[in-house]
């Protein structure tokens, strides 16, 4: 999943500083299940800046919703009558940054992001999440035994670990595990470190962003 | 001879081989380099120039080194996959050469989140031993990684690193081996301390017999100070640092620990000369260039030999 954390309330206090009402969107996909842009999460930051308004003197209004997904344009749809019919002054979406972005596209009012998108991960233990996929566009992890050196690496390399390996953990920090130990002991295990000396070739990096804003075409699904 | 460097020369007949190490400035002054360089004068083969170790900024490595080739000195030019696109590195490696640089070590460097930069974006387009097989296709086969012909063929003397200390240990010579596959032609290790863990990783590599296939020159960095020794063994990731040196400097007194050092450098010189499989050192003085003729002059390594 997209997994996100949202900015300090600080700075969303800022960016609604000229507002007196708003439309505050969650969304119920990777958003809800880590815990950052669910129901719940519109919940306590509406009332978190009814609140801190409220302290400041200043009216403030915030109509609370929280849709299917923020990704489809058909569910960016369900919030016209709210912002063209209520007079709301702007939208704080707490999707992932493509919500936001949809629904600038769509709406005429300036949109704001509540949460800061951090990376396609999954969940460690409750309230840990982890980084997993970098979204290189061209999946190769079943050659290191099914741990992506790209995302999981701190210099993303290919062929093996770096000097600063140390104890099963990262030069960068001893918060993060030395992908390489992880790979080597891995095909250790499965009888495949012989595959583990064959150097592996320089990465095509245009399917990842190198190559620009990427786009999915599935022809057969067109209508 | 694949470039003609003078460490190659030196290597290839089998001489031991010493190797330096110097850190360019934060800044412009020339002045710094030319007396680093100086006190290495004489005293070893070939001048690695650090590319930004640590991720710190300082003077380009290219430049440095073409200061040293202006001093009649040897650079050794020392290049990370840090902050360079295969593209900027290819470009890179050719106008080295065009400066009349002919060793080249290649690294994937210090990740940034050390250096004064944390906040960089970092490239890491290749890793190391692509780099190694880059510099080999474009010397051995005169084309670049597109498959462009090479106007001028770059001969470089091709050079590696390796953590005989960083874990899993049991991977380290295999790393080795892959970095010999690439087309290396010498190795400088991480500096040694922990001997015993070093003999072990030389016996594994001289039976994989990759000691044949390149020459390995140990790295030794003199202990300052107790100071320092605490600092290598606690924050240096990937270094090993053995109790008993700390023990040993914390029993002289203060200003008596550079010296005790040296002694500790010198005697480390001694044990690695006569260890299978290796072909020289690599002395990295950091910041204490001017101790270097000392050190070499007692480990008995004066006068480097002269070359045609």
């Amino acid at each position: 999943m997209v997994v996100a954390e949202r900015k300090p309330i600080k700075e969303i206090l800022a960016m609604m500083a000229d507002y007196k009402k708003i439309l505050l969107v969650g969304c119920k996909g990777c958003v809800t299940v880590c815990c950052a842009g669910g129901t719940k999460e519109v919940g306590i930051l509406a009332s978190a800046l009814r609140i801190a308004k409220k302290k400041e003197g200043k009216p403030f209004e915030v109509i609370e919703k929280t849709l299917e997904r923020q990704c489809d344009p058909e569910y960016i749809e369900q919030v016209a009558p709210i912002v063209e019919g209520e007079g709301v002054e702007a939208i704080l979406s707490m999707a992932c940054s493509v919500g936001p972005q949809y629904l600038a596209k769509r709406y005429n009012v300036p949109v704001y992001p509540a949460l800061n998108t951090t990376f396609i991960g999954g969940s460690l233990e409750h309230g840990v999440w982890a980084e997993f996929c970098q979204a290189c566009g061209n999946c190769i992890i079943h050659y290191f035994g099914g741990i992506c050196p790209i995302a999981r690496c701190s210099k993303s390399l290919l062929n093996g670990p770096c000097g600063g390996s140390a104890g099963g953990k990262c030069e960068v920090s001893p918060e993060i595990d030395c992908a390489w130990h992880l790979i080597y002991e891995r095909m250790k295990a499965l009888g495949k470190l012989d595959e583990l000396t064959k150097i592996f070739p320089i990465k095509d990096w245009s399917t990842s962003r190198d190559g620009g804003p990427r786009k999915v075409v599935r022809e057969d699904m067109k209508l | 001879m694949k470039a003609g460097s003078r460490l190659e020369k030196i290597l290839s007949s089998g001489q031991f081989a010493v190797t330096g190490e110097l850190g360019p400035p934060r800044g412009a002054d020339v002045e710094v380099i030319k007396k680093k360089a100086e006190h290495l004068r004489g005293m070893v083969d070939s001048i690695n120039v650090t590319d930004n170790q640590t991720s710190v900024v300082r003077m380009c490595s290219m430049a440095v080194c073409k200061l040293l080739l202006e001093m009649g000195l040897e650079p050794n030019l020392q290049m990370t996959c840090r902050d360079r696109n295969r593209i900027a590195i290819q470009s890179d490696l050719l106008g080295a050469y065009a400066l009349g640089i002919k060793n080249v070590l290649c690294l994937s460097g210090d990740h940034n989140k050390f250096g004064d930069h944390p906040q960089a974006k970092n490239v890491f387009d290749i890793d190391s031993m692509q780099l190694i097989q880059t510099v080999k296709q474009m010397r051995d086969d005169g084309k670049l990684l597109s498959g462009q012909e090479c106007e001028g063929v770059p001969k470089f003397f091709i050079g590696a690193a390796v953590n005989p200390f960083g874990d899993p240990f049991d991977f380290r010579p295999i790393r080795l081996a892959k970095k010999v596959a690439a087309g290396v032609d010498f190795i400088q290790t991480q500096c040694i301390y922990n001997m015993d863990k070093f003999r072990e990783y030389m016996k594994r590599v001289v039976d994989m017999g990759l000691a044949e296939k390149c020459y390995i020159l140990a790295g030794i960095t003199p202990l300052k100070s107790l100071g320092m020794a605490r600092y290598m063994a606690r924050f240096v990731p990937g270094l090993d640092v053995p109790d008993y040196y700390l023990k040993r400097l914390a029993g002289v007194e203060k200003k008596k620990q550079a010296e005790e050092g040296i002694k500790i450098a010198v005697e480390q010189i001694q044990e690695i000369r006569e260890i299978e499989g290796v072909a020289g050192i690599h002395l990295m003085a950091i910041e204490w260039e001017h101790k270097v003729p000392e050190i070499i002059k007692a480990a008995g390594l004066y006068p480097r030999p002269e070359v045609e």
